[in-house]
């Protein structure tokens, strides 16, 4: 649907914007929407076929579509506030870290016992607070502590796990919030809650992005921080904003995790930042910036889980699913490699 | 800890089973009559083909020589008969994914799920709706935090390890009041460490003795050393050192070895082969291990299979199959390593 070009493709050191590049990246949206995600459309329908040919009517079935979908929402929200961050020019390491972090601390006794006596979602809040919290911590380090985005953050997966290992003692912390659960559990048309949050996160991402002036900032910032600045740009303001709107994503993918677990726990969300970075790579966002794509994402999300819901069905190991990962990653980036080439000649 | 407590309490007939699959023999007494390597000792009409039962098994990942076993153990188990079908999907220590695991296997309409679970409470919501779709949950050495969520639990005994090391080491230090006692821990936060801990200290406390030394490693190799190291550095003499884990005990020896001592013995625990082969060939400072099952697994999915086909557990009067069962943690010794060694996992 998306795909944006706000710098030439390849070149975050350009020069200093003109009034063309804002045309250009008006005409780059509507000119190149259908073409740039077909590699990975393509790439979904091959694994579905995969699929259904080698599981046939068990993975052709509305129950296993549900099952991926759930499984997918969790980190798909998590890599569409990636793919802003991304898009702007940074990284996170420390977002599994955050989920954690957000999971415990809104399964305290303490939370739970105001979420029982005023109401549920004092959890949900809990969770969105501290993840919006690390997510300022994260983006005032790097815009106004000027420490390079990979070190900050590499400081706040350490420092926000360990934190959630002291708020729960290295003990799960079971959710006894009778609202909460209900709330999360239910089914509106027989599409989960979960995954109804999922589908709403990649929208409003994709608007805020696509259609505000703060996804043309993002753009701005992520290709070129030194003519967005002189085109009077808050750059390290922006920057803030960023880390923090995907620590907000961490909070929701928190509440998402503490509701299918009924648990929060410290061990939430191992590793999570490679899969939301994996996603987002290969959904065609560019890792040095000023170029990002949400559907391009979500199709990212969407091949992951596929591939390992249709790994699962066929009974074959998850080594053997680590090697086909990494290598639909190289295969993904080189093909949208080849495809963004002929699309500038 | 309360965890545990509801569990138990839910357990209505638990009942303690003495090594009940895989060793030829019953308690520590080696049993020269039946070396059957690994296979079940008493044959008896339940292991006759019944009705086929697709079984479903879920494991963390294999980042441990045990847990590598424990899967290893249950597809071994599952080919010995001809009317189990068992997927396996191996690995995960990201629940969200383990949960769409078994939710796969609801979908699939399987007769039973063996789950190991990477966090017990975590993965009770999961386990609640597979029993609610008709499926017999057997649950695996980590404990779901609602008794309805498992048609049955196997455990391992982990405040048992702890008083068999405990009082292994009491024999081998009768009379020796002032012995100098060590002990190796796992990852202390964890509940089963101090299980253990409690259990070994309370057997202690039965002679006399108490722990002198304790450190904590964290069940990997590199921290067995550095913890051992530690430890061999503060206690300048040493009598009895219990290490909790075979598999931080590759690195424990590495430091006893590096520093040249040979004044104490070392007792293990979890019970790998190689340190078994060790005892056996009666060459190093292991003089025995205490055995944490990893054929948990394995008698997961036999539990599993019977309970399926309506069968009940050989050898109990009981009608149907025991509601939990809970592993005895025997004392491995030169005198009956033999027995254990085929069920002992490689590390």
């Amino acid at each position: 649907m998306s795909e944006n070009t706000a710098t030439a493709a390849v070149a975050p050191t350009s020069g200093p914007p003109d009034g063309g590049r804002a045309r250009r990246a008006v005409t780059g949206i509507l000119g190149s929407a259908a073409g740039r995600n077909t590699g990975l459309v393509v790439a979904l329908v091959l694994l579905c076929l995969v699929g259904v040919i080698t599981a046939g009517d068990r993975f052709a079935d509305v129950d296993n579509l549900l099952t991926i979908l759930r499984l997918a929402s969790v980190i798909g929200v998590v890599s569409v506030g990636m793919t802003f961050v991304i898009t702007g020019g940074g990284i996170d390491l420390s977002v599994g870290a955050i989920v954690a972090l957000s999971s415990v601390w809104a399964t305290t006794l303490a939370t739970q016992s105001v979420a029982n006596d005023a109401h549920w979602s004092a959890l949900v809040f809990t969770a969105l607070a501290v993840g919006a919290g690390c997510g300022v911590i994260n983006g005032g380090l790097i815009a106004y502590g000027r420490i390079v985005a990979f070190i900050a953050t590499l400081a706040m997966l350490a420092a926000a796990r360990g934190l959630a290992e002291i708020l729960s003692n290295r003990k799960t912390q079971i959710v006894n919030v009778p609202g909460f659960t209900a709330f999360f559990d239910a089914s509106v048309l027989g599409v989960p809650v979960l995954v109804i949050i999922f589908v709403v996160v990649a929208i409003v991402g994709w608007v805020v992005l696509n259609r505000t002036t703060f996804g043309r900032r993002t753009f701005a910032v992520g290709g070129n921080p030194e003519a967005a600045r002189l085109a009077g740009i808050d750059v390290r303001r922006h920057t803030v904003l960023l880390y923090t709107l995907l620590g907000v994503c961490c909070g929701i993918a928190a509440v998402m995790l503490i509701a299918r677990t009924t648990t929060g726990s410290s061990t939430h969300g191992v590793l999570y930042e490679l899969d939301a970075i994996a996603a987002v790579v290969i959904g065609g966002t560019l890792l040095s910036g000023g170029r990002g794509t949400i559907a391009g994402t979500v199709f990212g999300v969407l091949i992951f889980t596929t591939l390992s819901n249709v790994f699962t069905l066929n009974n074959l190991s998850i080594s053997a699913q680590a090697v086909a990962k990494g290598a639909i990653i190289v295969v993904a980036v080189l093909l949208q490699q080849r495809l963004a080439r002929r699309g500038d000649t | 800890m309360s965890r545990t407590r509801t569990a138990r309490a839910g357990a209505l007939v638990a009942i303690l089973v003495t090594g009940v699959a895989l060793t030829a023999c019953t308690g520590n007494t080696p049993d020269t009559a039946t070396q059957t390597g690994g296979q079940a000792g008493v044959k008896v009409a339940n292991d006759e083909p019944g009705e086929k039962v697709v079984i479903g098994f879920s494991a963390p990942a294999a980042d441990h020589g045990w847990m590598a076993a424990i899967s290893a153990a249950a597809r071994a188990e599952a080919e010995k008969y001809s009317d189990v079908e068992l997927k396996v999907v191996e690995g995960t220590n990201d629940v969200n994914l383990q949960i769409s695991q078994v939710e796969t296997f609801i979908n699939d309409k399987v007769d039973a799920i063996v789950l190991l679970p990477f966090d017990g409470a975590a993965m009770t919501p999961v386990a609640l709706k597979a029993m609610k779709a008709g499926i017999t949950v057997i649950n695996v050495d980590r404990e779901f935090d609602s008794p309805f969520a498992a048609r049955s639990t196997v455990l391992g005994d982990n405040y048992g390890m702890g008083v068999s090391a405990g009082t292994y080491v009491c024999e081998k230090l009768k009379g020796k009041s002032d012995a100098v006692v060590a002990e190796i821990a796992g990852i202390d936060s964890l509940p089963l460490t101090q299980d253990r801990s409690k259990g070994f200290a309370d057997a202690l406390g039965e002679c006399g003795l108490n722990v002198d030394n304790r450190v904590a490693a964290e069940f990997t190799v590199e921290s067995g050393e550095k913890a051992a190291a530690n430890l061999l550095q503060a206690a300048p003499r040493i009598d009895a050192i219990w290490n909790h884990d075979d598999d931080q005990g590759i690195g424990v020896g590495a430091a006893i070895k590096n520093s040249g001592r040979s004044e104490f013995f070392l007792v293990g625990g979890a019970g790998s082969a190689n340190v078994m082969r060790e005892i056996k060939a009666d060459n190093g400072l292991h003089k025995a291990t205490v055995v944490y099952p990893s054929t948990q697994g394995a008698d997961g999915i036999r539990l599993a299979r019977l309970a399926v086909q309506g069968k009940s557990l050989g050898d109990l009067v009981e009608v149907e199959v025991p509601r939990q069962v809970e592993l005895f943690a025997p004392v491995v010794t030169k005198d009956n390593v033999d027995d254990y060694l085929p069920t002992a996992f490689e590390s």
